[in-house]
């Protein structure tokens, strides 16, 4: 069977998989819908968020972006999976103990005002929005690779099938599709990661691999060799560094902060029944990511090895097949500037000129080609990169559905609405989202890209520190909350603009503040944030007795029961 | 619960959550990012061992930290007769 063939019956199957998954854990009541009526086993639940964190961008685009950052791209590795430890010890515990719905749920009670609750939406929806639309681009951009679909009727299959099991299904049927993408994606990442490790380095373990030393008797380590190769080219060499230490430190900071302050990270741990399982459920969601966050940079140096192994100096007509089919979508340029008809792929220090340009995003998804494996692990990847970009993308509609049914409508604008009536809300509200989120797929506004990977820098500047102060202080204010969030969005928000809408020719470290980046600057938001909130709080007076006495309950496990409404 | 108890128990909470952050500060700040170029002296097989850290260890760092910390917990919740298994 032919590439194409094998990709058609993989996804296939894995789309019949989710949906009969969504048919037979299907919602019926509002519990049921946002939080799958409290009662996900942690493991379960673990490997739920692992499939919800990681979004096309980790499955797809990360290893390709350590490919060409070499030692920098670990701001990536560190920054996705070191927020969970913030998350399993500072946050998802206490978060559950409260026992509600959603963060603003948390926000709103916390700082006993509604102007906070709003507040706190309308940051959920913003960072939910952005997130949401790369997701639906991933999507069509796997379908018209490998399907030879359009890109915009790819992002329509896609929206058809998240329409289908998060409107039904809710965050039940949501977190039992998420388990079955999971084993769909984290299996599609390591069949092909380990075939190449085998190949290149005779040991089965990636992880092992990439420390290992060449399969072909020369005895050379395998990154000696790469850094060797990419000096030779005029790169700098695969192992060291080249961003300034701040900016590495801001923007792991920014990362790992806003991971613990992404609402739908954060809503996946009311779905536990304790607060113990709470605790444990973390840990086993940071198992499941760091099995494919690990294996990630080995995929990096292999592929990167192969990439420059295999197009340096070769005849043009000799290119591998693979080099040619990506040249067709446009994701690898080439154009012989010196005229000898031969590929030169040249670092910035070399002195050739560089005749390729390649995408980062292909590295993941061309690696099975570039190493030659069979037709069913090329399609493999297919089916691996939509279940991951699905997955996201249903969990972030359910934040979304969530925040405008639960918090606008029944805790803000309608409290007396029935049970049944927030349930239809809730399922008209992912209804539009979807449509939303499918049309920013389709017509992606130029900053979609970039922002997605500033929606961190927002999430932390944002939710973390007032979650953070909320817990661990009795005595801020909702009046610092609120100065707090509102001045930390706005400053990173204002930051982030100014050089990547307004000046993005000034986008260079000359310019930036501090030496950061607009994608660390979250990091000095977070900090301003907490300044602010701690500041304001000391002049304001303190919360009420009931609040004080609440947040002495949320620091005892005993007596989290069932998630409750208000009042109850 | 009494006020004194219970004031025992956070501070004993927090005194881990100290100890531990401290260590997942170190192995990814410290070892990963700090001091990635004065351990990448050390070499460990085919890997430098700042370039490990980054890469590599700090990730695994993580997750053993996640489950101390459970461990811990579930003792001391026990201890001071907090835990939910009633």
């Amino acid at each position: 069977m032919n590439v194409q063939a094998w990709t058609f019956t993989l996804v296939g199957l894995s789309f019949a998989l989710y949906i009969g998954v969504a048919i037979w854990s299907r919602a019926r009541s509002t519990g049921e819908f946002y939080i799958a009526g409290g009662r996900v086993h942690p493991v379960i639940n673990g490997m739920a968020t692992a499939a919800d964190w990681m979004s096309a961008a980790s499955f797809i685009s990360m290893a390709g972006l350590i490919a060409f950052m070499g030692r920098d791209g670990s701001v990536y590795l560190m920054g996705w999976t070191g927020g969970y430890v913030l998350l399993a010890l500072l946050l998802a515990p206490y978060l559950r103990k409260f026992g509600k719905f959603t963060v603003p749920d948390f926000v709103g009670d916390r700082y006993y005002s509604s102007v906070a609750r709003v507040v706190a939406v309308v940051c959920a929806l913003f960072v939910s929005f952005t997130y949401v639309a790369g997701q639906m681009r991933g999507v069509g951009i796997v379908f018209s690779r490998f399907l030879n679909v359009d890109i915009n009727h790819g992002v329509f299959i896609g929206m058809g099938i998240v329409f289908f099991y998060a409107v039904l299904g809710g965050m039940k049927g949501i977190t039992y599709t998420q388990v079955a993408q999971y084993c769909v994606l984290i299996f599609a990442y390591l069949v092909p990661a380990i075939f190449i490790s085998l190949l290149m380095t005779g040991v089965a373990l990636p992880q092992l691999g990439f420390g290992s030393t060449l399969a072909d008797g020369s005895g050379v380590f395998l990154l000696d060799k790469l850094d060797g190769l990419s000096r030779e080219l005029g790169f700098d060499a695969y192992t060291s560094g080249r961003r300034a230490t701040i900016d590495v430190f801001a923007i792991t900071a920014a990362l790992m902060v806003g991971t613990a302050g992404l609402p739908h990270v954060i809503v996946r741990f009311y779905t536990v029944p304790k607060v113990a399982a709470a605790r444990s459920s973390a840990g086993w969601a940071l198992v499941f990511i760091a099995l494919l966050y690990t294996t990630a940079p080995a995929v990096a140096a292999f592929a990167r090895t192969n990439l420059l192994g295999t197009i340096a100096e070769v005849p043009y007509e000799e290119v591998p097949e693979w080099f040619t089919s990506w040249e067709a979508t446009g994701l690898i340029q080439y154009q012989d500037l010196n005229g000898d008809g031969l590929v030169q792929y040249r670092g910035p220090n070399a002195e050739l000129a560089n005749e390729v340009e390649i995408d980062r995003d292909i590295i993941v998804l061309a690696n099975p080609e570039i190493a030659r494996l069979p037709n069913w692990v090329v399609a493999l990847v297919a089916a691996g990169g939509l279940a991951a970009a699905l997955s996201t993308a249903a969990g972030l509609l359910l934040v979304i559905s969530t925040s405008i049914a639960h918090d606008l409508l029944k805790r803000t604008i309608k409290p007396d609405i029935s049970e049944r009536g927030e349930l239809i809300a809730a399922r008209v509200a992912a209804g539009v989202a979807v449509v939303i989120a499918g049309y920013f797929g389709i017509n992606p506004p130029g900053f979609v890209a970039q922002v997605v990977a500033l929606a961190f820098g927002l999430a932390a500047a944002s939710f973390f520190p007032v979650i953070i102060l909320g817990i661990f202080s009795k005595r801020t204010t909702k009046e610092g909350a609120i100065a707090g969030m509102v001045t930390g969005i706005m400053f990173t928000g204002a930051y982030i603009l100014y050089f990547k809408s307004l000046h993005p020719e000034l986008n260079t470290a000359d310019h930036w503040f501090l030496g950061i980046s607009p994608e660390g600057i979250g990091t000095l938001g977070m900090m301003i944030n907490f300044a602010i909130a701690i500041g304001v709080s000391r002049i304001t007076s303190p919360p009420p007795e009931s609040i004080q006495r609440m947040v002495e309950e949320i620091r005892i496990p005993r007596g989290a029961g069932e998630p409750r409404e208000i009042g109850a | 619960m009494a006020p004194s108890h219970r004031r025992q128990y956070w501070r004993t909470n927090l005194r881990y959550l100290g100890i531990l952050l401290s260590i997942w500060f170190v192995v990814s700040y410290g070892f990963g990012i700090l001091l990635v170029d004065q351990l990448d002296t050390i070499r460990v097989g085919g890997f430098k061992l700042g370039f490990w850290f980054a890469q590599q260890g700090s990730i695994y760092v993580f997750v053993v930290l996640i489950f101390v910390y459970v461990r811990l917990m579930n003792r001391l919740d026990k201890r001071y007769d907090v835990d939910e298994d009633t």
